[in-house]
């Protein structure tokens, strides 16, 4: 696992590890990527030595190889902790929904289970720390906040994000292969319908 | 097409898992795969299949399978009392069952996980390339219910079935898993680097194949990490967690791809196997590399 200073980097790298024969897995994270060997002769030196050379050949790419798909996502802002949410942050529940709405967020990477998706961007007034106690379930397509991201609930699962509102856009089809139609780097914009 | 066995009890749990989903962990998609990769291997090899078949795994044993065809089953993992329409049968190697007769397998005497290997493999979809089901994500084939019909997927047999009980060492006590400094090991006090290897670890009786958790004394972060939130990262199988209460979770194959608590030590993919066959009260201890 390496650490990298931007998530365009950390996309930019995980782009040519995933089509590196000798790389197994590459997987986003907030800050860092894991990698694994996908050869059985790849030492984690080589692997080490493997992965500072495609540092190297992604920097001048920054990340932009092709244009990032952007989706809009029609959002009913229902949420259970809207309220708690205008509450901790000083502001009116209009005023949280408007700026949940405001900016464009970026697919910072997929993960935990059945490819929730971590959006970037939040602005940092609406920010709020995740509940103190998670909820034993939270249903599929809730939209919430939490660890800084705003994303959405791909499946029915336990969660302690701030629930914010609910959609019907679907993201994860487990029989398509990739099964996620958010890949990182993708633009996400929420529109309350 | 004909089931080649039907479920007659079930265990706690009846999965099908092969060797898991590698390689679509950043779509967020888990590995999954059998937890204990060397008994469902030694399986394979004795009903003559590639090493990838996928078997079934039977938490807690107490199952029954009538065979509908005639097949070559193999039965490894934890130990467990096993007989073929009343007559005892040894486990770790092939078994012939002609249609109509009954294997049924006890409570395991050790260990957690026991497989069965069906020769050409459990048949089922393939769901992201693999027939295992992921107990987080709910991927592939959901657990096996009493009545419940498994088919041969007639993979390629590369070798014929071995048809000798090969010997299987027991676990052996205290359970020690070997493992590797995790990524974030230094969050950890020196005191608590020290714990880490020093103390008898106590199984937890909240495991699953998501993860293991071991229970001791508190391990403290490092003073100046105390407080701080790990900005998410990658998690694997293996992988040794301490959320904030100190106590360490070994991942399982189930579980999340990402993850906010930092990971101390990673587990070999040998002490992995044996971490998926620990029981709640075990003593377990971890040996760092």
């Amino acid at each position: 696992m390496i650490e990298l200073d931007s998530t365009s980097a950390i996309h930019a790298l995980h782009r040519l590890a995933l089509d590196h024969p000798s790389i197994g897995e590459s997987v986003p994270g907030a800050t860092t990527l894991y990698v694994s060997a996908g050869v059985p002769n790849l030492s984690t030196d080589g692997l080490v030595d493997l992965l500072v050379a495609l540092t190297d050949e992604a920097a001048p790419h920054d990340g932009v190889r092709t244009e990032p798909s952007t989706h809009v996502v029609d959002v009913v802002y229902d949420g259970a902790d809207l309220a708690d949410v205008a509450a901790i942050t000083g502001l009116d529940v209009d005023e949280v929904i408007r700026r949940h709405t405001a900016p464009t967020y970026v697919v910072a990477f997929l993960g935990f289970s059945r490819g929730f998706p971590y959006l970037a961007g939040l602005d940092p007034a609406i920010v709020v720390p995740r509940l103190a106690s998670p909820r034993t379930s939270v249903p599929a397509g809730s939209v919430a906040m939490g660890a800084g991201y705003t994303g959405i609930y791909p499946a029915s699962s336990p969660g302690g994000w701030r629930l914010l509102g609910h959609t019907s856009a679907q993201f994860f089809d487990e029989h398509s292969d990739p099964p996620s139609s958010l890949q990182p780097g993708d633009r996400v914009t929420f529109r309350g319908v | 097409m004909l089931p080649v066995l039907i479920v007659g009890r079930t265990s706690t749990l009846i999965t099908v898992q092969d060797l898991g989903r590698a390689g679509r962990a950043h779509h967020g998609v888990g590995r999954s795969g059998a937890f204990d990769h060397a008994s469902a291997a030694l399986g394979n090899r004795l009903v003559g299949n590639t090493a990838n078949a996928a078997v079934l795994e039977a938490l807690l044993g107490s199952f029954t399978l009538v065979a509908v065809e005639s097949c070559v089953v193999a039965i490894t993992g934890a130990v467990v009392d096993l007989s073929v329409d009343g007559r005892p049968v040894a486990m770790n190697t092939a078994i012939s069952l002609a249609p109509g007769k009954l294997l049924d397998a006890g409570l395991p005497e050790d260990g957690l996980r026991t497989y069965v290997s069906i020769c050409g493999g459990v048949g089922g979809p393939i769901v992201l390339g693999s027939r295992s089901y992921d107990t987080l994500g709910h991927i592939g084939r959901g657990p096996l219910g009493v009545g419940d019909e498994i088919i041969c997927a007639h993979s390629e047999v590369i070798t014929p079935p071995w048809f000798e009980p090969v010997p299987v060492a027991p676990i052996a006590r205290p359970v020690v898993l070997d493992a590797e400094r995790g990524p974030r090991y230094e969050w950890m006090s020196e005191e608590a680097q020290r714990a880490l290897v020093n103390t008898t670890w106590i199984v937890d009786p909240s495991i699953d194949r998501i993860g293991v958790r071991l229970r001791g004394p508190k391990l403290e972060r490092r003073a100046n990490r105390v407080g701080l939130e790990l900005p998410s990262e990658a998690m694997i199988p293996g992988a040794v967690q301490l959320p904030s209460g100190g106590q360490p979770i070994i991942l399982g194959p189930d579980c999340g791809t990402t993850g906010g608590y930092p990971v101390v030590a990673v587990l070999t993919r040998r002490a992995l196997n044996v971490a998926g066959q620990v029981r709640p009260g075990d003593s377990v201890r971890l040996r760092l590399r």
